[in-house]
């Protein structure tokens, strides 16, 4: 198992396992709501052209979501 | 004979209005894409001689108030407090689904779940386990297809049996960490103090743990008395969603 890093950091079309959220607040609330929780799994899709947003899949939902927010949300990379 | 109201609840897409329509009559617009409800509606049906009003809720993945559209639905289920509410599930994603259906459970337990998109879910080879999860959830589960009018009867039976008051639900109970559990036993004789017992202390208390203080202004003002009318309700829905 490797060390967390941000989801900003991952590669597209890895996979890994939420550790931590450091986002605060309502967004915060908004992110478990839609199953950004730690444990759960979540697969980067892509990037948009110009960088950002990035699209990842979480409970077998597609959501965007700014550097801003992908920053402060911690995963370990899952074997594949 | 009384009405009984009904509200559906649910996450956005779910299918929530074709329920409605089908229901109804009503041609309520119905479109696939998410946050389509941002105004409730509500109609009126009868089934086996009961009379039922029934509120098409903004569909939110939340009830705790990040913005207008879940305010609005969780003030209808906290305040007007509906004979039954149904909460409307997608059977392909029951996992992200069930966290709204949680949340209704802490606040009542006049529930009912309905689990929409059936066929959708058996075209991709999910099997729903309705036995296991109304003994695990507490509360009675039916699987229908709004759009193929399939179970629709099933659904209802379960609804007038919570209605009448010849079904209550136990919803299984949300345990929290031990201190927050203290924290919930700590407040609770002050929110029935002050509010008395019109609204579920333990939510209440939650609320108030998560930093929710407007929630007790708005339980103790004259807004927070059932307002009867169908007008006032959708004046309450008329805000844009997220």
């Amino acid at each position: 198992m490797s060390s967390p890093i941000r989801l900003l950091d991952a590669k597209t079309g890895t996979k890994l396992r939420l550790t931590k959220l450091e986002v605060t607040g309502v967004l915060r609330r908004r992110l478990l709501d839609l199953g950004f929780v730690p444990g759960n799994v979540v697969e980067v899709l892509q990037k948009s052209p110009l960088g950002d947003p990035t699209a990842f899949r979480v409970n077998n939902t597609t959501i965007a979501l700014r550097k801003e927010e992908s920053g402060l949300i911690f995963a370990e990379l899952l074997e594949v | 004979m009384m009405e009984k109201t009904i509200a559906l609840a649910g996450n956005p897409n779910t299918g929530k209005s074709t329920l409605f329509n089908a229901l109804t009559g009503l041609s309520q617009h119905t479109g696939n894409w998410a946050g389509k409800t941002v105004t409730m509606a509500a109609g009126h049906f009868e089934y086996q001689g009961q009379a039922y009003r029934i509120i098409d809720l903004p569909g939110t993945y939340s009830l705790y108030s990040n913005s207008t559209d879940e305010e609005v639905a969780r003030n209808y289920i906290i305040l007007e407090q509906p004979d039954v509410t149904v909460v409307v599930l997608d059977a392909t994603s029951l996992e992200r689904n069930l966290n709204l259906a949680l949340q209704v459970m802490e606040m009542t337990n006049r529930v009912v779940l309905c689990i929409n998109l059936i066929d959708e879910a058996m075209r991709l080879g999910v099997r729903i386990d309705v036995a296991k999860l109304q003994e695990r959830l507490g509360v009675p589960v039916a699987t229908i297809s709004a759009r193929k009018k399939i179970g629709i009867d099933g659904l209802l039976e379960k609804v007038g049996q919570v209605a009448s008051g010849q079904l209550i639900p136990e919803p299984a109970p949300i345990v929290y960490s031990r201190e927050i559990e203290e924290k919930i036993k700590m407040l609770e004789p002050h929110v029935v103090r002050l509010l008395g017992n019109r609204f579920p202390p333990r939510w209440v208390a939650l609320r108030l743990l998560d930093g929710d203080t407007d929630l007790i202004s708005t339980l103790k003002s004259p807004a927070g008395a059932p307002a009867a009318e169908a007008g006032e309700v959708m004046q309450l829905g008329n805000a844009s969603c997220h």
